[in-house]
């Protein structure tokens, strides 16, 4: 009992990176970018994280830091693809490799570091419920922040005027234009503000899971939050379900091998990116479905004037 | 103000300037970061630009880390040229090492003996079956489960690693190997035969250079290549023209796979001669940019994979001689790529100076179409 409830526990607390990457990706996407950068944004923000948390030996320098970091890096893609029309795709793939380059440069100076465990001091009065209270509310406050941004984003996309104008702007960039509202402007604030996200999600799990530098520590997450998006079909509630679904998978294989599962480790790594294949499959079977639901100008470049 | 104008139709000297720009902006831009690091510029320079030229020893070398860059590219191009995104060369390649790397074992262990020019091409097209295979699961996944191609490419990455990691670290362990993740050299038979006496080149590298013509010839000058390439164009016309979209994906994620297979293989029985994790040092990622700074065309392609490779071996003479991260050849390589991007804005505008009157600016249809597909 006690283990499930700690399984649980492990699985909110892995989740949490990809549901803040993933709901910064939604918001991107909303207004019609696809940033494939996002690993890369993740590796910086981890970086920038981890070095302001080494400095300061506080968690909320760290975030800010991470959103710092992932924010330039998204101005930069965002200038790139809105204002110089360069194809997303391959902007994004030079973001996540100039990313990974850069924190894997910097980050030697991190090297082998470690910061001190971060206390989670838990919910008061809740926290001593049994199974609840371990499963549930010993979190890192940065879990229940994710889920309450989740909150926030719906209400923003679907019950806010800005949140209608980013989601007219994902859907049809032209009859945006059309209206007066400046396209342009409106995608890069989605971009930076995806890109700090991402950051914040890099920083979590530099500071807050690992908490150590290793190099490339996010392992694959930005693409795993990519993953997810279509996943949910760009619903946030969805995203933050999914979020939890592959943080489950990843600490499986933890929890598998702590039961001494005669399964070689190596294989049972392969998890969260075998399940995130066989999940997108499933997924994108019907093309209907994600054509209905997927902004309708993802991926394509707007020219204000054509 | 500064303009962004549409030309008339994409400049085809810019599109063969804009490499030029974007590596000199990345040497001005590694320059500052040298002095920023309290290094001389010219030395750290001349470690990443000079240095790899210098002498046959170092040319060979900057041939043989080419040689993957080249192969992986080569069949990217073909991909990118499809508007198929296969960013996942770098799993494709690891599975060819690991399909060649099984096979020469297994004549290592064996008690079959045979002459190098017999196992030489069964180990190639082990590698190039192997990654073939591994992007044959990409494929089937877009074709009939719609699932995008980029995600799932770049996830079995992360498989093909954790794939190779198993069989170094359990199976595959060479016993005698005082623990170490790695596998018994391979017997002499199974090595490449190499180019140039006393290097580490092999006949990997002239094989690489013939494809670049067999690629050409397939890409300018055959029907298929051309219905893959306006496929990639224009959807539309292709289908209009009866152009078979899932043939395209088939036949450009198999070129791909393959491709970068060969190069596994090539990479296993050439200067490893065994298998570690390590095989690969990122040159499936690496060969995007090679591939894009080579504009897409085989005979750019072999430039841009040595420039690539400068780049690779300028890391390694910078740590040891200046003391700097290795992972500084990451930094330039994704700056690069970046600036790349940027300057092919010159490809379909010209920079005017205006005065703040606005004009609308309309880029025309074609210009439109190509951005599309890089």
């Amino acid at each position: 009992m006690n283990e499930i409830a700690l399984l649980i526990a492990a699985t909110l607390a892995s989740g949490t990176a990809l549901a803040l990457a993933g709901l910064g990706l939604l918001l991107n996407e909303k207004a019609g970018v696809l940033n494939l950068g996002a690993e890369g944004m993740m590796l910086v923000g981890a970086l920038a994280g981890f070095g302001a948390a080494y400095g300061t030996g506080n968690d909320w320098a760290a975030f800010a830091a991470g959103a710092a970091a992932g924010m330039v890096m998204a101005a930069v893609f965002g200038l790139l693809v809105i204002w110089l029309n360069t194809n997303q795709y391959a902007t994004g793939l030079a973001l996540t490799l100039f990313g990974g380059g850069l924190s894997a440069f910097i980050g030697v100076n991190f090297a082998g570091k470690t910061l001190g465990d971060r206390g989670t001091s838990g919910i008061p009065g809740l926290a001593d419920v049994p199974f609840i209270g371990p499963a549930l509310f010993r979190q890192h406050p940065m879990t229940y922040i994710a889920i309450a941004l989740m909150f926030a984003l719906a209400w923003f996309l679907y019950r806010s005027r800005a949140g209608l104008v980013v989601r007219g702007v994902g859907e049809s960039p032209e009859s945006a234009h059309a209206l007066g509202y400046r396209v342009r402007w409106i995608r890069l604030g989605a971009v930076m503000a995806g890109g700090a996200l991402c950051g914040i999600a890099g920083a979590y799990l530099s500071v807050v899971r690992a908490p150590l530098w290793v190099e490339g520590v996010t392992a694959g997450s930005g693409w795993i939050a990519l993953a997810l998006t279509t996943f949910a079909t760009w619903r946030p509630a969805r995203v933050l379900l999914g979020a939890y679904l592959f943080g489950g998978v990843t600490m499986l294989q933890f929890y598998l091998q702590g039961e001494g599962v005669e399964i070689a480790s190596q294989l049972l790594a392969m998890l969260p990116y075998l399940s995130t294949i066989v999940v997108l499959a499933l997924i994108s079977r019907n093309p209907t479905w994600i054509r209905i639901n997927m902004p309708a100008s993802l991926g394509r470049p707007f020219h204000p004037g054509s | 103000m500064l303009k962004l104008e549409a030309r008339p139709q994409p400049s085809k000297l810019m599109s063969l300037a804009s490499p030029l720009i974007a590596l000199a902006l990345t040497v001005v831009v590694a320059a500052l970061l040298f002095a920023l690091l309290g290094k001389n510029p010219l030395v750290g320079l001349g470690a990443f630009f000079v240095e790899p030229l210098r002498g046959t020893r170092q040319l060979t070398e900057v041939a043989l880390k080419a040689t993957p860059l080249i192969l992986c590219a080569l069949g990217l191009a073909v991909c990118y040229r499809s508007n198929v995104w296969n960013i996942g060369a770098e799993g494709q390649f690891l599975l060819g090492a690991i399909t060649a790397g099984g096979l020469a074992l297994w004549v290592t262990t064996s008690d079959i003996h045979a002459s190098r020019w017999v196992w030489t091409p069964l180990i190639l097209i082990a590698g190039v079956l192997g990654g073939m295979a591994w992007a044959a699961i990409v494929a089937l996944l877009r074709d009939r489960f719609n699932a995008s191609e980029i995600l799932v490419s770049l996830m079995l990455v992360y498989v093909a690693q954790q794939l190779v990691n198993y069989l170094v670290f359990v199976p595959w362990k060479d016993p005698m190997g005082f623990n170490f993740p790695q596998t018994k050299t391979f017997d002499a038979s199974t090595w490449l035969e190499t180019l140039v006496p006393r290097s580490r080149l092999h006949i990997g590298f002239a094989i690489t250079l013939a494809l670049v013509g067999v690629f050409w010839a397939f890409l300018f000058r055959s029907w298929r290549g051309y219905q893959l390439q306006v496929g990639g164009l224009a959807p539309a016309a292709a289908r209009y023209a009866g152009f078979s979209a899932r043939g395209a994906l088939w036949t450009s994620m198999m070129i791909s796979g393959g491709m970068a297979g060969l190069a596994g293989a090539m990479e296993a029985a050439g200067p490893l001669r065994q298998l570690t994790p390590h095989i690969s040092t990122g040159y499936g990622f690496t060969a995007i940019i090679v591939c894009f700074v080579g504009r897409l065309h085989p005979v750019g392609i072999v430039f841009s994979g040595l420039l690539l490779s400068m780049f690779l071996i300028g890391g390694e003479l910078g740590q040891s001689r200046l003391g700097l991260p290795n992972a500084l050849t990451g930094v330039f390589q994704g700056l690069l790529l970046f600036l790349l991007l940027a300057c092919d804005t010159l490809i379909n505008y010209r920079v005017r100076w205006q005065a703040t009157r606005h004009v609308a600016v309309a880029p025309p249809a074609a210009a439109v179409t190509t951005e599309a597909t890089p």
